[in-house]
């Protein structure tokens, strides 16, 4: 029987796979945002295991909520990364070092 | 008709002064030379009311200036005897200076300011001389010092000139200091300023004593050198003569002006004015005697070897000086006054004809290069012969039969002195005296012998070059300027130039429209302003001396004259016309020894000159380099001073208070920033780090607490 310990413990496993994909990774922009949208779904899959579990419906619509901000949000950092790929011609993690005072 | 004299000037300065450029320069030159003719013709009655007798010794009230406690000084013009003969040298010299100067200065684009510095000037002296308390003196002692700051350095874009003139100004501080501590004392001891309370209660105070650091001193000897001190800053005498020799570096106007004839004399006419009190001061009159002599012999030996002609001048200025101090020392106060008005003279014409032959020569001032001048500039000539024959006194002494001793102003007034030291029993005092007659006489004619005789020696001058290739040699005189360097710099290392009359360029034949020598420059005579003042001072130094002898020094006239305005000594004035012969004829035979030599030297042999500076190259390079008094100067005040100055700058302020405080805190911000910008590297990982242990910290804070 699968249970609420396994969803956790695999939304756990996702969770830090994603923070290590934005701190280990040092290729490329693309990499980061694929990170940030597998913490996404580590936190949506807490949501739902959690809604389900305790049987409130709530956790799933936060989950919905989720799901559009992480496109939005892909949709905006790619826009990001188109531009300044253009202005710049590299996504190389190193060479993104100008957001300093 | 004081008030007009001695106000005149100082509303003509501040017209010149405040107009200035708006006024334009004949306006200012008419108000200041006008003033001071007016105030020259008001002065001329005075000194004659006193000559005849008809004038008294009178005070003039202007303002109430402080009252505070027991100390009130007033502004009060004095006139008695001794202030109407300083009227007359300063207002007569002040005005033909002025005039001089429409003609030396005619190129100058500062002229206003230069009329009105020199209007300031002869109010402050006026307003030292007509002094009533001595802080109405010290008022005009510091004004007179202020002007003569200005005008050493009115040509400010020349660095030397700045420098004269800060050398000047800081040297007179010196005697400055000594002149307060005097004023002060004398308030401290009399309960007064006010110059005739203090003669009064002068003769009282002998023998009293006052205590400091310990020790008992003569009250009056106390008083009387620290007053000598400022007279010694002022007179230039030996110790703080240094600024005289230097303030040559100002027009030669105000040199004759402000360095020979009044300025520089402050000192003797201070002296003269307090003499009561010095009369009850015997130790500090043995000191105004020693070092009177001491300048004098001095500055003769400076003046023997300097190239300078106007140095030459101002040595002989600061060795007259000290004739006057000597004259003083041995009580013959009124002899003293006598050769400061003689000297006024004839110094102010040498000065001014130094100046014509300057102003002839294209601003070359190097004696080595002129020669033969004589036949080019005949009226400038005759008019320096007048005054080296007044300086170096020439004239019959009253003796074998001769009743009554005739000659130029400097044969009355310095014989008096010399008579006068050996008979007030100072023949020490009078061989100096006699010693500096034949030095006085070989400078002198030394100066004639290598300015007017012998061959031209002009090629060789820079400025003379200048001038040819300016004007193409055309006597004319262009718009050069007179921002001259000095001849020292300008002719190299003056130990290697000889010291005659022949100059490296004059060797060969003279040719016959083209003499070697003068390199196809002809000097031109100067134009008539600059020619009346060097005619009415020939009159003064040819006739001053005789017309007014009877008045300054002789016994029965001369207290009529003085009539308690200084201490006359009756008796010594008497004894003076009782010296052996022998005496009488010193300075004659001495004047007549020094004019043989320099004739010699300079005419007759002009190699003698050089074998003798081969022959005694330390002591020549002693002489030119004037005793080493600037370099050892340099060496006890200057080099400590800087190093002091340093020591405080970098060490106190440098390296204690800028670093431990502004400095200390701004580094310390700095540091920091720096430390936190480091933080911000710009990767998107380090900020994602930070962040991620952000959070962390929160949710454990929020789950532990």
């Amino acid at each position: 029987m699968i249970g609420l310990i396994h969803y956790l413990v695999v939304a756990a496993v996702l969770f830090t796979m994603g923070v290590l994909g934005i701190f280990v990774n040092r290729k490329n922009l693309i990499v980061i945002l694929m990170a940030i949208e597998l913490i996404l779904l580590a936190v949506n899959i807490n949501l739902v295991a959690f809604s389900a579990y305790l049987g409130d419906l709530v956790g799933q619509v936060f989950a919905m909520f989720v799901l559009a901000v992480a496109a939005g949000e892909s949709a905006i950092g790619l826009a990001i990364l188109v531009i300044y790929f253009r202005g710049r011609g590299t996504i190389a993690v190193d060479d993104v070092n100008r957001m300093k005072g | 008709m004081i008030l007009a004299i001695v106000f005149l000037p100082l509303l003509a300065a501040a017209i010149a002064g405040l107009g200035n450029k708006a006024l334009g320069f004949v306006p200012t030159k008419v108000v200041t030379t006008g003033a001071l003719f007016v105030s020259c013709a008001l002065s001329w009655p005075i000194f004659i009311g006193f000559l005849s007798g008809s004038s008294v010794a009178s005070v003039t009230p202007v303002l109430t200036w402080i009252v505070s406690g027991d100390m009130t000084v007033d502004w009060a013009l004095r006139v008695d005897a001794l202030t109407a003969v300083m009227l007359v040298v300063i207002t007569s010299v002040s005005a033909l200076v002025h005039l001089y100067s429409w003609g030396y200065m005619s190129e100058d684009p500062d002229q206003p300011r230069f009329f009105a510095y020199l209007s300031l000037f002869t109010f402050a002296m006026l307003m030292l001389v007509t002094a009533d308390s001595l802080v109405q003196m010290f008022f005009g002692w510091e004004g007179v010092g202020l002007a003569s700051y200005l005008l050493i350095g009115f040509w400010f874009r020349k660095p030397s000139a700045n420098a004269a003139a800060i050398k000047a100004f800081v040297v007179n501080r010196v005697g400055d200091l000594g002149f307060m501590l005097g004023i002060f004392g004398t308030f401290l001891v009399f309960g007064t300023v006010s110059i005739p309370e203090i003669l009064n209660a002068a003769p009282g105070m002998a023998g009293s004593t006052i205590g400091f650091l310990g020790h008992r001193f003569d009250t009056m000897t106390v008083l009387c050198l620290l007053l000598f001190v400022g007279a010694m800053g002022k007179s230039a005498q030996l110790g703080l003569h240094t600024w005289l020799p230097d303030a040559m570096e100002g027009p030669t106007p105000v040199s004759a002006l402000i360095h020979a004839a009044t300025m520089v004399t402050a000192g003797v006419f201070m002296v003269c004015r307090l003499s009561p009190m010095f009369e009850v001061a015997p130790v500090a009159l043995d000191v105004v005697r020693f070092v009177g002599a001491a300048t004098c012999l001095f500055a003769a030996t400076c003046g023997l070897v300097q190239t300078d002609i106007k140095r030459v001048i101002a040595y002989s200025t600061c060795s007259q000086l000290g004739y006057m101090f000597f004259a003083a020392g041995v009580g013959a106060y009124g002899a003293a006054m006598f050769h400061l008005f003689t000297h006024a003279f004839f110094k102010a014409l040498l000065f001014l004809g130094a100046g014509s032959v300057i102003h002839a020569m294209h601003h070359e001032q190097d004696m080595r290069y002129y020669g033969g001048l004589r036949k080019e500039i005949p009226l400038t000539f005759w008019a320096m012969m007048m005054g080296t024959l007044a300086i170096t006194g020439v004239g019959l002494p009253a003796v074998f039969g001769n009743p009554l001793g005739i000659g130029f102003a400097g044969f009355h007034s310095k014989d008096a002195i010399i008579e006068a030291s050996w008979a007030a029993g100072q023949p020490g005092v009078w061989f100096v005296g006699v010693l500096v007659a034949l030095l006085t006489s070989f400078y002198s004619w030394r100066l004639m012998f290598l300015t007017f005789w012998g061959a031209p020696r002009w090629a060789a001058s820079e400025h003379i070059q200048h001038a040819l290739h300016d004007a193409h040699g055309h006597g004319t005189h262009d718009g050069h300027g007179h921002d001259d360097h000095h001849a020292d710099e300008s002719h190299g290392n003056p130990s290697h130039a000889e010291d005659s009359g022949d100059a490296p360029s004059t060797h060969g034949p003279a040719q016959q429209d083209l003499p070697a020598g003068t390199g196809g420059y002809h000097p031109h005579e100067s134009p008539i302003p600059m020619l009346v003042p060097l005619g009415i001072l020939s009159i003064g130094a040819v006739a001053a001396g005789f017309a007014f002898h009877g008045y300054f020094i002789e016994p029965e006239s001369g207290e009529h004259f003085w009539r308690g305005a200084l201490a006359f000594r009756e008796h010594l004035m008497h004894s003076m016309h009782e010296v052996p012969v022998a005496i009488k004829l010193s300075a004659t035979i001495a004047m007549l020894l020094g004019l043989l030599t320099a004739w010699y030297a300079y005419i007759r042999n002009t190699a003698f000159p050089v074998a003798m500076a081969e022959q005694f190259r330390v002591l020549y390079g002693f002489l030119l380099r004037k005793w080493y008094f600037d370099e050892l100067y340099h060496l006890i005040f200057v080099r400590p001073a800087f190093a002091i100055g340093r020591l405080l700058w970098h060490r106190g302020d440098e390296q204690t208070i800028d670093r431990f405080g502004p400095n200390g805190s701004a580094w310390l911000v700095q540091f920091g920033a720096r430390g936190a910008a480091k933080l911000q590297s710009g990767y998107l990982y380090s900020y994602a780090f930070v962040m991620l242990i952000g959070l962390t910290a929160a949710v454990t804070w929020a789950i532990a607490g």
